[in-house]
């Protein structure tokens, strides 16, 4: 009797201390997690709650972190002050269409380099690597040249062209490596149950490579939607700008003011489509960046 | 009426990697074709020229005396069961059996019609709506069949279908396959590398080896009558006893044993001897004719013992035989043998071919 109760309290007083240590493992990771998330996302948080201050709240000292007088003024004067749905729809025409542009081109050429295997498609391959790693500031120059040229200045296409140029070795080296690891059968019955070459990428190998088409395309229009110095330096026509050329640009009534709030809505808006996207691609993008990870 | 005719086939790489050198044969109507050799012997390489996946580099492909061999795979109303099944993965099991035939624009209540029709022998009914991936091998491979099947072409091919399948379900299929080929009348090509597979299967079987075709028989004449060395060596398990003996006079000295050679124009020094481990049988009497030896390894088979046994040797190293016997305590024991004659294989020493042509 006496051990089996013995027995019973050592049970009972080991059980707590597992409980604790675990409890404390469990606080350090929710507090590591709290601790990444406040370091990625105060920046933004900051922003959004400027956005909704009031003008006295902004440059008040001691800071107010919480504001308790909400406004939606800042917004209202960033639409009715300056065209900025045309600004919106600006970066949308060319991010939207640098986007597509990069997926229809570089397609096609990841699959032939995965499944061609052309001669000298590794030196392609290398020289693709390559162009990955110039910095694309050292382009602006040559650039600007190019589209005095053309006479591509305050049109889309100044843009549309470099966004898509810079963007395409990242897509076909990411989709060649989605191509890659397709299996070979997969094709070989397509073709023989009477596929065309067309028919079998556009029926069989494209539905299944659409993780990664999203994946790379939203890496592409982030890029798009975001780029500034090319954006600035080609278009200066008012009603060409793009977002973010035109959140800087905001300016005060006089040199002294420099009108926070207003910025920081700019910049809200200007984020919203590219966290929308993203929700709503989310899984395609978890699939995308984990493809070929596990054998499925 | 289709029937499938390769001619002198041959498929170049590049100048080293040849691996299917001159390749004639043929394949009616109602027969099962096994093409069986080891790994690299090019039996895949002419599954694949006859699905047009591969364009042979010099010979012709001929289905039902059409000559083929420059026409696109879809064209050649061909269809084929892949060793990976290749199933659309974005596509449930009734599209995929779809797939092919709506391409062909056969009419809607006929595609139906086939659908349910093969679904119903390959008991597919009740998986129709999934998707391959939350389907059990063995599902797969049946969906795999199902969707060569409802193509009803001309010549179907089937590239190492069983080999991701565990044992036991192996023997099920196989025993399924064997039902639907008798079913259809198109020629079938059956590649493996699963000698079993291709006895059980097939009505003819091709032996390859290294882009030659070495022996195209019906299963049991390659078992019973191989025509060189390495048809006798790759077919049959446990493996052919084969061994190099010294001739002398009529016959060839398998240590103290005396064999007696066949009728040849000339006899060479050398000859190779084989016989089956399972046509190795205990002499009840001790005389001359008989191999004596001394068990140093037993194998258990389960039925059998594989039981494998030094003769003594006069010229050199003692010989080594192996011989299939009933389950028994043999290991150590000394056992003496009767060679029967009819048994025997002779090959040549140099070429490795029967020298025995007997019909």
């Amino acid at each position: 009797m006496a051990a089996t109760i013995d027995s019973n309290r050592t049970t009972k007083t080991r059980v707590p201390d597992r409980r604790q240590s675990l409890s404390v493992g469990k606080i350090l990771f929710w507090m590591a997690v709290v601790a990444i998330a406040i370091f990625c996302l105060a920046p933004m948080l900051w922003q959004v709650l400027t956005s909704f201050k009031v003008n006295e709240d902004i440059a008040a000292v001691p800071n107010v972190y919480f504001p308790t007088r909400l406004t939606l003024n800042h917004y209202i004067e960033l639409f009715s002050r300056r065209p900025f749905m045309r600004y919106i729809l600006n970066s949308a025409i060319v991010s939207l269409i640098s986007t597509i542009a990069c997926l229809t081109i570089g397609s096609p050429a990841a699959y032939a380099l995965a499944r061609l295997r052309p001669f000298g498609g590794q030196i392609a391959q290398a020289a693709i690597l390559l162009i990955t790693l110039f910095p694309g500031i050292l382009l602006l120059q040559g650039l600007l040249e190019i589209v005095q040229f053309f006479h591509l200045g305050n049109n889309y296409l100044a843009l549309i062209i470099p966004y898509t140029a810079i963007n395409l070795p990242l897509t076909i080296l990411v989709m060649r490596s989605f191509f890659e690891q397709l299996p070979k059968d997969l094709e070989d019955a397509a073709k023989v149950d009477g596929y065309s070459i067309w028919q079998m990428l556009i029926q069989i190998v494209m539905p299944l490579t659409l993780p990664a088409l999203v994946t790379t395309g939203i890496l592409t229009f982030i890029f798009a939607w975001n780029e500034y110095i090319f954006a600035l330096t080609f278009l200066t026509e008012e009603s060409m700008k793009t977002i973010p050329v035109a959140s800087a640009q905001i300016g005060g009534s006089s040199v002294f003011e420099i009108p926070y709030g207003p910025i920081a809505a700019a910049t809200v808006i200007g984020t919203i489509p590219l966290v929308i996207l993203v929700l709503f691609f989310q899984r395609q993008i978890v699939q995308g960046l984990t493809a070929g990870a596990v054998k499925g | 009426m289709s029937r499938l005719e390769l001619k002198n086939l041959n498929k170049t790489f590049t100048p080293k990697v040849i691996p299917v050198k001159d390749i004639s044969l043929s394949v009616e109507d109602g027969d099962v074709l096994s093409l069986l050799g080891p790994s690299g012997c090019g039996k895949s390489t002419i599954l694949r020229m006859i699905a047009g996946l591969e364009q042979p580099t010099r010979g012709q492909v001929l289905i039902g005396d059409r000559d083929v061999t420059f026409k696109r795979p879809g064209d050649r109303n061909i269809a084929m069961v892949f060793q990976s099944y290749a199933l659309y993965p974005h596509l449930n099991v009734r599209e995929n059996l779809r797939a092919g035939l709506k391409l062909k624009k056969v009419p809607t209540d006929e595609i139906e019609k086939r659908i349910a029709e093969v679904s119903h022998i390959l008991g597919l009914d009740d998986l129709m709506q999934r998707k391959p991936g939350q389907l059990s091998g063995g599902q797969r491979q049946r969906v795999a069949v199902g969707r060569a099947l409802v193509r009803r072409s001309d010549v179907f091919l089937l590239d190492e279908p069983l080999s991701n399948l565990d044992a036991l379900l192996r023997e099920h299929v196989r025993a399924d396959l064997k039902q639907i080929f008798s079913t259809q009348k198109a020629p079938v090509v059956y590649v493996t590398h699963d000698q079993t597979e291709a006895m059980t299967l097939s009505t003819q079987v091709a032996v390859l080896n290294n882009g030659y075709l070495q022996q195209l028989d019906a299963p049991e004449r390659i078992y019973d009558r191989p025509a060189n060395q390495f048809v006798a060596g790759f077919v049959g398990s446990p493996q052919m006893n084969l061994l190099t003996l010294p001739c002398q006079g009529n016959d060839a000295l398998l240590g103290d044993c005396k064999l007696r050679l066949p009728d040849l124009p000339t006899v060479p020094p050398q000859i190779v001897f084989g016989v089956r481990p399972e046509h190795l049988h205990r002499a009840e009497t001790d005389n001359a004719a008989t191999l004596k030896g001394k068990v140093f390894l037993v194998e258990n088979l389960g039925m059998h013992n594989l039981v494998s046994f030094k003769v003594p040797n006069a010229q050199g190293d003692p010989i080594v035989l192996r011989s299939l016997l009933p389950p028994e305590l043999w290991l150590n024991r000394e056992l003496a043998f009767t060679i029967p004659p009819d048994e025997i294989h002779w090959f040549d020493v140099e070429s490795g071919d029967s020298l025995v042509r007997r019909s």
